[in-house]
């Protein structure tokens, strides 16, 4: 079978529509939740740095700017974790099977 | 000439933006011969040497060459990702920038980490599926072979000389400081060592150099980082409060300072260390190495973990280093504490190692350091080496009528070049303010190359002449850009006062390209324009489901 003809059934297929917006969707919802909290964090540090100034506890010397960069670091490599965990089982799955059924 | 260079550095330092700069590092004088650190650093050799030659014997086609046949595991990929993205100047210069800003140095980091995350959820798997050996092939997939090729290539070319020469110069340095070894020595040993590497081992032998300097990296600022916290009782609260007591700005390191200050250079350099960083080809290139789109993303995700971990025992460490570094008349010069550190500004993390671990340590730090710079710079020239064979050489010369014999003796010619030219542009810019060229380095891959990379992939409008015209928009503002900025304009032309008053031009240059390229599609009603917006549907098949994207090789 022709290489266009596999492609046209891809194209075709509704579960090809699927694949592609779910995984879509879902890359650019992980993306927003990496870039709006980071530049959120930028912005304050521009206008209101004192915001992140202030001390986690009353006496502490510990501020919140600390953590709360830290846990940019930490939660943008679980995010991948997440992507990665769907991306690489259901739809890798579903990838799997709109190849085969374009084989037919 | 070498205080006002100590200056100027300090200058930057203050400004941030020397950090920028894997590999910018103050001046520095040469130390005494460091004999533990020497023997170290050639067992790393030896090792590595001996790699190479494994390597040889199964570098047999072009794809073996350029992408280890696509048979390197996700792991394996990922620690190499990250040890391409760790240079020596990512230990020496975030840990110093912490010890001298405090938080602005974390607010750094971050920024320098957080494009990870992107480039996996919007490139990776795409990457995987277009491309064969170089960037240049997803870039001129459905557009004009020999231009699109050929504007790729050049843009790869020029981020990976630039990038070179900030590499060769810091390895220069740095060895000069830590090794006691002549600038040009050091310099021509790199390139010599790059060469063999990268000409016999091809990506095999440059991906197992950077695995294993990755781990020695890894394992290495970790044990740093326990011995130093161990003096703490392992608080964080216990070590801040030292902290703040022995910094001399006291309370401010622990809240943003200056480097944020103006909103529209932080948003610049984000820009550019985010998106420059999915335009770097030396990157970009290693997701062809594995066999598909899964083992393409278990990549990136083990590579942000060493990367994210790395950033954080670096924070700890600069953190420290002021501590323990900054309160010991030892370590600055004539013993005066707050006064100029022995060997430079970017030295906090070696003092540090001195102090904590003794002589040996040092010595095993050092050795890592200059593994590292190796590493990283065989990285870049199997990039130059690809693009100059693969892309100039084999399909826009040849047309892709050489043979594989043919394009793997171009291979290996263009790699000695590569290696020559960095040996030489590393001795002309001896004792050159080269913190421009890291704005440029990553100006350039934000402009040039990661506008037309996005666009081919995700725009079906994107016609040759919009990519051209873009790409030459972005070139031409990133670098004139840079030559008005504050780096050069100022600190090496001396001119009173920057035209461009920001030293990262991404902002101004990557939105312009982007516009050129848009304005130049659109208006684009050719025949040509057509048949690419047609070809999209194929390429958006393939680069969804992996359809006919080139697999894993004999191996």
């Amino acid at each position: 079978m022709s290489q266009q003809n596999i492609q046209a059934k891809i194209r075709s297929n509704p579960k090809f529509a699927e694949l592609v917006g779910k995984r879509t969707r879902f890359a650019i919802i992980l993306s927003l939740v990496v870039l709006v909290p980071y530049y959120s964090f930028m912005m304050v540090t521009a206008f209101n740095p004192g915001l992140l100034a202030k001390p986690l506890a009353e006496g502490s010397v510990m501020t919140w700017g600390w953590p709360l960069a830290a846990l940019m670091v930490v939660g943008g490599w679980l995010l991948t974790g997440v992507y990665i965990s769907r991306a690489n089982g259901e739809f890798d799955d579903l990838n799997q099977q709109i190849l085969k059924e374009a084989q037919k | 000439m070498k205080r006002s260079l100590i200056a100027l550095s300090a200058g930057l330092l203050i400004a941030g933006l020397a950090i920028a700069a894997p590999g910018a590092l103050d001046g520095v004088q040469k130390q005494p011969l460091n004999v533990s650190a020497i023997a170290m650093f050639m067992v790393f050799v030896i090792a590595t040497l001996g790699i190479t030659k494994w390597a040889a014997g199964r570098t047999k086609s072009t794809a073996d060459f350029y992408t280890a046949g696509g048979g390197i595991t996700g792991f394996q990929n990922g620690l190499a990702i990250a040890g391409d993205y760790m240079s020596a100047a990512t230990l020496l210069g975030l840990t110093s920038l912490v010890y001298a800003k405090g938080f602005d140095g974390f607010i750094y980091t971050v920024s320098f980490f957080i494009g990870w995350p992107i480039i996996l959820f919007l490139m990776a798997e795409r990457l995987r599926n277009l491309g064969k050996f170089t960037f240049a092939d997803i870039a001129s997939y459905r557009l004009d072979q020999s231009r699109i090729r050929t504007f790729a290539a050049f843009g790869s070319l020029t981020v990976v000389c630039f990038y070179l020469i900030v590499q060769m110069v810091g390895a220069g340095q740095l060895i000069q400081l830590l090794f006691g070894l002549e600038y040009n020595m050091a310099v021509v040993c790199v390139g010599i060592l790059m060469m063999v590497y990268v000409t016999f081992g091809g990506m095999v032998a440059t991906t197992w150099v950077q695995i294993i300097k990755a781990c020695l990296l890894l394992g290495g600022g970790t044990a740093l980082m326990l011995l130093a916290f161990s003096q703490f009782g392992f608080s964080f609260e216990n070590l801040f409060g030292q902290a703040v007591a022995a910094h001399k700005a006291g309370i401010k390191i622990m809240a943003p300072g200056s480097l944020m200050a103006d909103p529209v250079s932080a948003v610049s350099l984000s820009f550019a260390l985010l998106f420059g960083t999915a335009g770097l080809p030396h990157i970009m290139m290693r997701f062809f190495t594995v066999p598909n789109a899964k083992e393409a993303r278990k990549s990136v995700f083990y590579a942000t973990g060493f990367i994210g971990f790395f950033f954080l025992v670096v924070i700890i460490l600069g953190i420290s280093a002021i501590v323990i570094v900054g309160q010991n008349p030892a370590f600055f010069e004539g013993g005066q504490v707050g006064g100029k550190l022995i060997g430079g500004g970017n030295m906090p993390v070696m003092h540090l190692a001195k102090s904590v671990g003794g002589d040996i340590f040092l010595g095993f730090l050092s050795a890592v350091a200059f593994a590292t710079i190796l590493a990283v710079v065989s990285g870049l020239a199997l990039a130059g080496a690809s693009a100059i064979a693969h892309d100039l050489y084999a399909r826009v010369i040849k047309k892709g009528e050489a043979t594989s014999a043919q394009e793997m003796k171009v291979t290996k010619i263009a790699s000695v070049g590569i290696g020559l030219t960095a040996i030489a542009l590393g001795i002309l810019f001896k004792d050159q303010n080269i913190a421009f060229l890291v704005a440029l380095t990553f100006g350039v891959a934000a402009s040039v190359n990661f506008p037309v990379l996005i666009l081919s992939m995700y725009w079906k409008g994107l016609t040759t002449r919009g990519a051209l015209w873009g790409g030459i928009a972005g070139l031409v503002s990133a670098v004139g850009l840079v030559v008005l900025s504050p780096a050069v304009w100022v600190k090496v032309l001396g001119n009173a006062q920057a035209v461009f008053p920001y030293d990262h031009p991404a902002i101004i240059s990557m939105t312009l390209a982007f516009v050129v390229t848009w304005l130049g599609s659109v208006t684009d009603k050719s025949a040509r324009a057509a048949k690419e917006a047609e070809a999209f549907e194929e390429q958006y098949i393939r680069a969804q489901t992996g359809l006919g994207a080139a697999g894993a090789h004999a191996h």
